[in-house]
């Protein structure tokens, strides 16, 4: 127990130290001596640029990180993570759907509510095409499945964009960013993260019997069916509020159960919370290094963690390679 | 019969899958307070017939009735805390201590706040009894397959139930340690606790086990003590093997001739 609080206490402090860096740290450098004097034009910097990306990306990665230790646990499967098994594909698939009918810019929830829509649905069809507990092979191949149809739609879309400006905004939607976010989005998401937040951790006892398979978690008095509805509303509503702020962000919830799983245990129950803030801690690090990349364009975010999560996720298969065969 | 407080009554219970039918109209008393082993060959519906009386499976018909009431009637949560379960082929999905994993044991109990002190002393007594407690700290899935089944067996017995269900809980363990679970098993009996097992190994069975129930095709073949049940006319009958019984004090040894032609 005291180990939990000191792990608790180090994460905090970490996403305190992140925090000021990343309010500190972009293309103007800004000292603590501009963050109290208003007259100082980087003031504004501060409060109204890096402010909302700095609570965004605390938002975003600490939801990620909880789906990702969410679904682990729920399937037993270490490879699950909602970008890999194409929740997050599907999300903004639905995002790009609407930014297609030019729907988005009519109403900035239009947008949420068709990621948070199609992230549900494809939870719902993760499910069933691998059904519960599945293998390691099964679940990874339905989530290649949702992949490809979720590339499909995105291209399909693309390739009939009415115009080279619905092209752009589609693509930049698709290379998930943290870049020139206001409170209003901060304000949006906020709500439907912690809700889904919420639901994912009333979870939390479930996900410790399934430990011990399905069938002694049911022995042990869990309702699978509550447990899988919950599971798949949480999902849904953070995977899909962050998508639609951000656009998709891979991985994170892939990585983050990993780096904590030696830290506090196998426990997924016990996973969930750490996972929240070392996803935080990796999305607001990660944003903060895209904004020192030395080119005329900042490195999106999405790309940065793809490029970060595709060599971890490798290097996982390589180990978990024994279990697969 | 069917109110009695401490029995496990099944009646007309049956079930089939995809038109074949697995249990034949079983009807059963089972008593607590003694052994009762289910013995039979591969196929026989052992192991559909304890996940009935667990209450994990649906029958077509009839029911199974704890103290009186459907044990599918029990809300889930009040069940799973007087009855235990273990499965045939147990699933350990994460790299655990065996503390924590003997203290899933407690999950009907534990409320929000998570485990108190009554957890904390009921999984410590369970890790006690089955002699897992010098390597409480160690990970699960470092274990070896003895060790492994005592701490499956300490987290059935962490919930202190007064049922307990194990679908073949001797597979993978030497003879030595078939003993001391069957030894163990006995006296949770002794203390009042009903205990069902399946089982294949019927020395063992007849030895360690107050009653046996004999299941072949489906359905109750034959169901009382131990010397009166197993006869060489039942095993030529359920087993199709030619074998004699030798009784002597304490218990029966079969003594197998072969494969009945």
């Amino acid at each position: 127990m005291r180990r939990r609080i000191l792990i608790f206490i180090a994460f905090a402090a970490a996403l305190v130290a992140l925090s000021g860096l990343s309010l500190m740290v972009g293309r103007v450098w800004a000292p603590w001596s501009a963050w109290t004097d208003r007259s100082d034009p980087r003031w504004a910097i501060i409060f109204d640029l890096r402010l909302p990306r700095t609570v965004l990306a605390l938002m975003v990665g600490a939801v990620l990180g909880l789906a990702g230790a969410a679904l682990q646990g729920y399937t037993r499967n270490p490879l699950a993570d909602p970008g890999a098994l194409g929740v997050s594909s599907m999300a903004a698939l639905g995002a790009v759907m609407t930014l297609y009918f030019g729907a988005g810019a009519a109403a900035p929830w239009v947008i949420s509510a068709a990621a948070m829509g199609m992230a549900f649905l494809a939870v719902i069809l993760l499910l069933l095409f691998a059904g519960v507990g599945s293998g390691l092979v099964t679940f990874v191949l339905s989530g290649v499945i949702l992949q490809t149809l979720a590339a499909a739609g995105v291209a399909l879309a693309l390739s009939l964009a009415p115009n080279p400006w619905a092209v752009n905004e589609i693509i930049n939607w698709l290379m998930g960013s943290l870049a020139d976010r206001s409170m209003d989005e901060v304000r949006f998401a906020a709500p439907f993260m912690a809700v889904g937040a919420a639901l994912i951790l009333l979870t939390a006892r479930s996900l410790d019997a399934l430990t011990l398979g399905e069938t002694t978690a049911r022995s042990l008095g869990v309702d699978l069916r509550v447990t899988q509805l919950l599971l798949a509303l949480g999902l849904a509503l953070t995977t899909g509020a962050s998508v639609a702020v951000t656009g998709v962000i891979s991985f994170v919830g892939l990585i983050v159960p990993h780096l904590v799983r030696p830290l506090v245990g196998g426990r997924p129950g016990a996973l969930l919370l750490p996972s929240a803030l070392a996803g935080a801690a990796l999305v607001l690090a990660a944003d903060i290094l895209v904004r020192l990349t030395p080119a005329a364009h900042e490195v999106k975010l999405g790309v940065a963690m793809a490029a970060l999560g595709a060599p971890f996720f490798f290097a996982l298969l390589v180990t978990l390679r024994r279990r697969l065969v | 019969m069917l109110s009695a407080p401490d029995m496990l009554c099944v009646k007309e219970l049956s079930l089939s899958l995809s038109g074949r039918t697995i249990l034949d109209r079983i009807d059963l008393d089972i008593p607590s307070g003694a052994v009762t082993a289910v013995i039979g060959p591969n196929g026989a519906g052992k192991s559909t017939l304890l996940a009935c009386l667990a209450g994990l499976r649906r029958p077509d018909r009839g029911e199974a009735a704890l103290g009186g009431e459907p044990v599918l009637a029990l809300n889930p949560r009040l069940r799973a805390r007087r009855l235990a379960f273990m499965e045939q082929t147990p699933e350990v999905a994460w790299p655990v201590t065996v503390r924590t994993l003997v203290g899933l044991g407690r999950t009907p109990f534990t409320g929000a706040r998570g485990p108190g002190a009554e957890d904390e002393a009921a999984v410590a007594e369970a890790m006690a009894r089955t002699g897992v407690a010098d390597f409480a700290e160690r990970i699960v899935t470092t274990l070896s397959g003895g060790e492994r089944a005592r701490v499956l067996i300490a987290r059935a017995l962490a919930g202190r139930p007064a049922w307990l269900l194990a679908d073949e809980p001797l597979t993978g363990l030497d003879i030595g340690h078939q003993l001391d679970t069957l030894t163990l098993f006995r006296r949770l009996a002794a203390e009042g606790a009903g205990v069902i097992v399946t089982l294949h190994d019927l020395t063992l069975a007849a030895r360690l086990a107050d009653r046996l129930v004999v299941m072949a095709e489906g359905r109750v073949v034959a169901a009382g003590a131990p010397q009166s049940v197993l006869t060489p006319d039942l095993l030529a009958q359920v087993y199709g093997i030619d074998a004699g019984v030798i009784a002597h004090q304490g218990g029966l040894t079969i003594d197998l001739i072969g494969r009945r032609v």
